[in-house]
């Protein structure tokens, strides 16, 4: 109710003042919320005197002159962000403050993620692997929001969230195991490269459909609530999954459930081919949230401690209130969309240009470390090899494993394996052995 | 088995009477027009609503689950989902109005004895409660959604088809979502027409990695439920919903369970095997003691119960015994769900076969309202197919 009162506002001149109303609404709205599971709202008793509507579906004014509501999308939510585009903390009391420690580790897991990219896209081409996904220009996103979570917080992702796994400390043999699809992938070698998994690092493992996610997160944070373990959920996608009708189920389930669940989109530009201004009209995905009465906040997502912060402050209230909240993190997808891909058939060079040279997340963290003489350039020197040499390694061993063994074909479509899939089993052994010649048998586990 | 026939409002709410409904002064007026138009005094042969085309046979008490209680399908589903919530701590119900109790009272009283965190509504969405349900299940806890008609179902077809069913196989067995049965009202119900009467098994029986299940009875219902409940992949379970009233037996209070993938040989018989599921079960019944008694035929008849994984052992015994097979659905015989029986048993048993295997079925038609007495596979049409299949 709170919320549908401030976003009207929100659409009128005074922005200011309706932020303001929306954070006294909030503090109001964090005493109300404490543990409630899904309690019914009393509708106000019926008092016909009173010039107020009484009815059930909203809890407005009325008003006598006609008027629609113009959607601002010029002046839209506002971009909250800490860094400035060289790296200098703007406010200093945004400034998260983090250890050197805690930083080097953002700045190193950002740019593995960018190397192992680099070496992957590149094996590709080689047709090496049969597909890849770089995450080129969104680092800040992966790690600025994973450090900001629990490690026991159960991740849903889409398919560009690899920097969150490698941030949880998912090895590199494991993501290379599963793009080569090779014996030792978790996997067990079913599913395209990128879509990742792992039940110890609680990332639950990607499927192509996009948004799908999004209602099972949901249903996950509502299990989660029931545990009452101080756990979150988080849920990634991308600002053109978010068209999807599964994401407006997902949205609308989450805050009438009252589930602690983080909606992370990341906004890049582009859903392939599809720039935003084809995907929707209005002020892009942050707006959407107070329509499903749902906390909502865009951030600039190549600015790590932004992304951070407003995870971490998310995260904390999401578990304390059991509300849902919704962090657009604005960015730019440098690469293309996959190997599949050619992004100059759409999109200038000199515009991916600026976001790689210009507003780079992991350039900009390196300003910020190099100012307070946390990194130098021998650093910078000598992680880079050390890095390069790390992926090349796994690479190398994961190029030379065996496949998985084909009876793997058969197991986990259901718990058991049944009769049938028994008999369609021993048939396909029948005649690969009577077939031998015809069938790759050489690169298969025995 | 009238009252099958006099079910009316999607809500069957008894308590509702139609001319009750918040019209204040205006209540009595629709009666009395009624009352003074000369020809709504005597019912004319137009206004007869059709009789049901089934009468109900409950099976014999069973004796070794405990003590019984007479309960229709309706009650009895309600007392596996109270077993479930009692001996099951993570276990939650969700849906459109399940709050209240459900539009077929499946629910009633569960809230009340078991709390708002464990069963409650959704928003009007069936893409987001299978979706959701699939969250809960994948974090652990027991999900049990309802659609509320099997004919909404469609909306949530990409999350079971792509999602539910591929959970497990696709994570290498890392993930699974075994924990969620979704629950669904199917089949005809005398005058729901083509958004209330669907059965819509044949779409998800071409899906690897669910169970899709279908009771023909309370004690069935209730059996068959806890164990798509306990069974750690994601199950369908549909409820004949002209049954939730007009079937009444003796229930076991306590749980048990039915296994899933076994059909059940209700009677033998020596010259003909008859296969089907849910409602399509009574009319057979009916049908091989018309088939005895106008043409001394004996016929072996199957309750499938599980369409998928289906039990083709149990089926192929009984056609090598009989030489002759008939399979009956209500849902359109074009990719229904015989199809694939047939197929699966004329390359099994072959050569056992004395006569082309027998499909009847609804027509290739959308569910029709004033047509159902003609649409459905009805005890005439099963009949005269065996007679024409002994004749063969």
């Amino acid at each position: 109710m709170a919320a549908v009162r401030s976003m009207n506002k929100m659409y009128g001149v005074c922005f200011h003042a309706a932020r303001q109303t929306a954070g006294l609404k909030a503090s109001r709205l964090l005493q109300h919320r404490a543990f409630r599971v899904g309690a019914v709202r009393q509708q106000q008793p019926f008092d016909s005197t009173l010039e107020k509507p009484q009815f059930p579906g909203a809890s407005a004014e009325f008003v006598d002159h006609l008027e629609f509501i113009q959607p601002n999308v010029i002046s839209g939510i506002p971009v909250y962000r800490v860094m400035d585009r060289q790296g200098n903390i703007i406010n200093p009391s945004q400034d998260p403050q983090l250890s050197k420690e805690t930083v080097l580790n953002f700045y190193q897991k950002m740019t593995m993620l960018n190397t192992m990219d680099r070496i992957l896209y590149e094996s590709q081409r080689q047709g090496r692997i049969s597909f890849y996904m770089t995450n080129y220009g969104e680092e800040g996103t992966h790690i600025g929001s994973a450090a900001a979570l629990d490690p026991s917080d159960i991740v849903f992702g889409q398919y560009r969230e690899a920097g969150v796994l490698m941030y949880r400390g998912f090895p590199l043999d494991l993501f290379m195991a599963q793009c080569y699809a090779n014996a030792d992938d978790l996997g067990k070698g079913r599913q395209m490269p990128v879509h990742y998994g792992s039940k110890d690092l609680n990332f639950v493992t990607i499927s192509s459909p996009l948004a799908t996610q999004i209602p099972q997160a949901a249903g996950a944070a509502y299990a989660v609530k029931r545990e009452n373990m101080n756990r979150a959920v988080i849920c990634y996608f991308g600002e053109g999954a978010a068209s999807e009708g599964d994401a407006h189920a997902g949205f609308n389930f989450s805050a009438t459930l009252e589930c602690p669940l983080i909606f992370f989109c990341r906004n890049n530009g582009y859903a392939i081919s599809t720039p935003t201004n084809e995907q929707y009209r209005g002020d892009g995905i942050a707006a959407r949230g107070p329509g499903y009465g749902m906390m909502s906040i865009r951030v600039d997502g190549n600015d790590v401690f932004a992304v951070y912060n407003a995870t971490k402050e998310a995260r904390r209230r999401a578990v304390a209130e059991n509300q849902p909240f919704l962090i657009e993190a604005m960015t730019y997808r440098i690469g293309h969309h996959s190997t599949s891909d050619d992004s100059s058939a759409y999109r200038s060079v000199d515009e991916v240009n600026y976001w790689d040279k210009q507003d780079h997340p992991i350039s900009r963290l390196r300003h910020y470390m190099t100012a307070r003489s946390w990194w130098s350039e021998d650093d910078e020197r000598t992680w880079r090899k050390q890095s390069r040499k790390m992926v090349m390694e796994a690479f190398e061993r994961a190029e030379k494993r065996l496949k998985p063994n084909p009876e793997l074909m058969f197991t986990d479509v259901y718990q058991e394996v049944t009769p049938l899939l028994s008999k369609q089993r021993d048939s396909m052994w029948k005649h690969v052995q009577q077939y031998k010649e015809h069938y790759p048998l050489d690169l298969y586990d025995k | 088995m009238a009252a099958a026939a006099r079910f009316l409002i999607r809500g069957a709410n008894s308590k509702l009477s139609i001319s009750g409904i918040g019209t204040g002064a205006q209540s009595s007026f629709g009666v009395t027009l009624l009352k003074l138009s000369p020809s709504c005094n005597s019912r004319t042969k137009t206004q007869r609503r059709h009789a049901s085309h089934f009468t109900f046979q409950p099976d014999p008490v069973p004796t070794q689950y405990g003590p019984t209680q007479k309960m229709n399908l309706f009650q009895s589903v309600t007392s596996a989902l109270d077993n479930t919530l009692a001996s099951d701590p993570t276990a939650v119900i969700f849906g459109e109005d399940v709050a209240f109790g459900g539009v077929f009272r499946c629910t009633v009283g569960l809230r009340d004895k078991y709390g708002k965190d464990r069963v409650f509504n959704t928003p009007l969405c069936e893409q987001g409660i299978v979706g959701f349900g699939i969250g809960v299940a994948v974090a652990g806890a027991t999900a049990i959604a309802e659609i509320q008609f099997a004919d909404y179902i469609y909306p949530a077809f990409d999350q079971i088809v792509n999602e539910a069913a591929k959970y497990r196989y696709r994570s290498g067995n890392l993930f699974d979502c075994g924990n969620l049965t979704i629950r669904a009202p199917w089949g005809c119900v005398g005058h729901g027409s083509l958004y209330h009467s669907q059965s819509p098994e044949a779409f998800f029986a071409h899906c690897p990695g669910i169970k899709v299940v279908i009771p023909r009875s309370p004690v069935q219902a209730k059996g068959l439920l806890l164990s798509c409940i306990a069974d750690q992949n994601p199950c369908i379970f549909f409820e004949p919903k002209i049954l939730y009233r007009a079937a009444v037996e003796q229930v076991p209070v306590e749980a048990y369970t039915v296994p899933l993938s076994q059909a059940e040989i209700l009677q033998e018989g020596s010259d003909v095997t008859l296969v089907a599921w849910g409602t399509q079960i009574h009319v057979m019944r009916e049908v091989a003691n018309m088939a005895q008694e106008k043409l001394g035929v004996s016929c072996e008849l199957i309750d499938l119960q599980t369409i998928l994984p289906w039990d083709v052992e149990t089926v192929c015994k009984s056609v090598v015994k009989t030489g002759r097979l008939l399979i009956s659905h209500e849902a359109p015989v074009t990719g229904g769900f015989a199809a694939e029986i047939s197929s699966t048993v004329q390359e099994e048993c072959f050569l056992n076969l004395e006569a082309p295997i027998s499909r009847v079925c609804g027509y290739d038609t959308p569910f029709p309202h004033i047509f159902e007495p003609f649409y459905i596979p009805d005890k005439w049409k099963c009949f005269d197919a065996i007679k024409r299949m002994i004749n063969y």
